[in-house]
């Protein structure tokens, strides 16, 4: 299983636009796609925008996203950008 | 008979009401449907796919703003999550408009807890709903005609519009829009500002207003008035041409008086400087550096970082750029500069300067790079006989004059003469005397001093109103600041979202704060607020509010003696 802990940098946090060209990205990949608020956190399903907005990620707060199998990695790398992008 | 609610598209806005009713009912509990799960099943999932194209296929024929939204209202009625909950509750035996309706009851109660941002999302929430069941139902969508009625605009008038209602209309349609729900930063606001139609939300009672009947609306006030008279119309909109006349002027903030108030944009990188050049800015008064840093896996190089810094320094000769230097660590940690232990309570760890005192070759690097793009924008400025904006660098997270005197000497010794340190710490408050003398000017961070001073987590909604800049505590750290700067003929900057408010604005000036930074967007009503008062006004306005006992008290207190503001509809 692969993950990444990235730092949401846009300034709506991971709602409205970052939100949705998150999942836009997400429901693409072939793969199931998880995605907590902070280490800890309960995970959702990536490809979901309810379920991510619903974690209420505001701006400079950490998510982990984590994604298994065949270009897993691209993936992530992908949506890490995503969500790092101010 | 007159409503009121809250302005949030400007402008007056005159028209026979359409008054937008009929929503889907609620399909019955407990329906159920005949024969197998399979086809009730397909029918649901077919129905959401639908919607999903159809509010996509608006959202490509308005474009702009309204497509961006709507693509995202399209993802939602094919959320995964949702269409699973859908089919599990078809299988229980639900018929499918009523599994649809319960399978969104999840998702809409968990915004509604959630409230604020995400509270006014159930709106478009509801709205897709309803246009799914609609399509297993039947039942027709009411929508509101895209073309005018008697031959003139109406006021559009619902308890809450939906994007893909308000997307395909026009200003040619659409006088004004009237909402009984929503807030600041709902989608109506968003489109009608986008649109240029006026708009009032927030408004109870709107939709009893009869069809047909003629209202006006004030999108600067949030007055909703019926049957208006010629002379009121003529009021209204004299108002605003007034407010709009000043409003975009442009030029250096000012007092009544002539009493010069630096008028500064915050950014968070190049992207923000066109918003604020528009915005009649002076300069930047904060320039968020993080952007630069977040999400990366190692520090940018000097020369990445000196492009970004010379932008700003470019785009405001003979201006000011006061840059931050980076404010990580803790809640915005960066993978490369790791604090020494993990951090329990991240807001009073090692963030901001105190980072820097860790990994001292990162403050060099920066301040290396900004030193060579102030000499590179000189040099370009002589080029063209320009004269070259002047730089100014200031550390974040600074508590003492230790740390102060330290960050001074570095900048200083990099061949940056104009170095500063943020106020955002109650201690540096308390003992402004001795910050400003090692120092060459403070920048009060109004947001992180009110955490810090209540001990009341900014990011807690719950706390909201221990972070309300008008708490006289907090009035009185910032006259303590401001006073200590001004004895030591230093210059004392706010760059928090207190300065954002007409009226506080007024208040700091009278505080004795020298220059203010704010969202682009705030500028212009600033700088309109400000001109219509003078300093005596500001002073006594602020002697007012720091008198008050409590916030609501303090900023009625101060509004009544900036009476320019209530004419200005600020």
């Amino acid at each position: 299983m692969a993950e990444r802990k990235v730092t949401v940098a846009a300034e709506v946090g991971l709602h409205a636009r970052p939100a949705a060209t998150f999942v836009q990205t997400a429901v693409k990949a072939p793969m199931d796609i998880t995605v907590s608020k902070g280490v800890s956190g309960q995970p959702v399903n990536g490809k979901s925008i309810l379920q991510i907005l619903g974690l209420d990620v505001r701006q400079g707060e950490d998510i982990v996203i984590k994604a298994e199998g065949e270009g897993a990695d691209e993936v992530l790398d992908a949506l890490a950008a995503i969500a790092g992008t101010p | 008979m007159n409503l009121r609610g809250a302005g949030v598209s400007p402008g007056i806005g005159t028209g026979p009401a359409y008054v937008l009713t009929g929503a889907v009912p609620e399909p019955p509990a407990g329906s159920t449907y005949e024969g197998p799960p399979e086809p009730e099943r397909e029918r649901a999932v077919a129905a959401l796919g639908q919607v999903a194209g159809e509010l996509e296929a608006r959202g490509n024929r308005a474009g702009g703003e309204a497509k961006e939204i709507l693509k995202a209202q399209a993802l939602i009625a094919e959320d995964p999550g949702l269409v699973v909950g859908v089919k599990a509750l078809i299988d229980e035996g639900i018929a499918a408009p009523r599994a649809v309706y319960q399978a969104f009851a999840k998702y809409r109660d968990m915004l509604v807890s959630a409230g604020g941002y995400l509270g006014e999302r159930v709106a478009d929430l509801d709205d897709i709903r309803d246009r799914v069941i609609a399509r297993l139902t039947g039942h027709p969508l009411p929508a509101p005609p895209p073309v005018p009625g008697a031959g003139e605009p109406y006021v559009l008038i619902a308890v809450d519009l939906a994007p893909a209602d308000t997307a395909l209309l026009s200003k040619d349609a659409v006088a004004a829009f009237v909402t009984e729900a929503g807030g600041p930063t709902s989608h109506t606001a968003i489109l009608s500002r986008a649109m240029g139609v006026p708009a009032v939300v927030a408004c109870p009672g709107a939709t009893e207003i009869p069809a047909g009947t003629r209202v006006l609306v004030d999108g600067n006030t949030g007055e909703v008035r019926l049957e208006p008279t010629e002379s009121d119309i003529a009021r209204h909109v004299s108002a605003h041409d007034a407010r709009r006349r000043r409003m975009t002027t442009g030029g250096p903030g000012r007092t009544l008086d002539d009493f010069r108030v630096q008028l500064l944009a915050n950014i968070g990188g190049p992207d923000d400087l066109d918003e604020a050049l528009a915005a009649g800015a002076e300069g930047v008064g904060l320039y968020r550096t993080e952007f630069l840093f977040l999400g990366r896996t190692e520090a940018p190089s000097v020369a990445e970082q000196e492009a970004a810094y010379r932008a700003a320094l470019a785009a405001f000769p003979g201006g000011k750029v006061v840059v931050r230097t980076l404010d990580a660590g803790a809640d915005k940690p960066l993978a490369f500069l790791p604090s020494a232990a993990p951090e329990p309570n991240p807001a009073l760890g090692e963030r901001g300067l105190r980072l820097f005192e860790r990994y001292p070759e990162v403050m060099a690097a920066q301040l290396e790079a900004l030193s060579v793009a102030a000499a590179v924008n000189r040099s370009g400025a002589v080029r063209v006989s320009a004269a070259a904006a002047e730089l100014q660098v200031m550390a974040p997270m600074v508590a003492t004059a230790k740390e102060a005197h330290w960050f001074a000497d570095a900048c200083h010794a990099r061949g940056l003469p104009q170095a500063g340190v943020m106020i955002e710490i109650p201690a540096a408050a308390l003992r402004a005397e001795s910050l400003v003398t090692v120092v060459d000017f403070v920048s009060i961070g109004t947001n992180d001093l009110a955490q810090y001073a209540f001990a009341a987590d900014r990011h807690s909604a719950a706390l909201g109103s221990l972070q309300d800049p008008w708490q006289p505590a907090l009035l009185d750290l910032v006259a303590m600041t401001a006073t200590a700067a001004s004895d030591n003929g230093k210059p004392c900057g706010v760059c928090g979202e207190s300065a954002a408010d007409p009226a506080m604005a007024c208040v700091l000036v009278g505080l004795g704060v020298s220059t203010l930074s704010m969202g682009a967007a705030a500028l212009p009503a600033v700088r309109t607020g400000l001109g219509a008062h003078t300093l005596d006004q500001c002073q006594l306005a602020a002697q007012a509010a720091r008198g008050a006992a409590t916030a609501a008290h303090a900023r009625a207190a101060a509004r009544s003696h900036l009476p320019g503001l209530v004419e200005l509809g600020l």
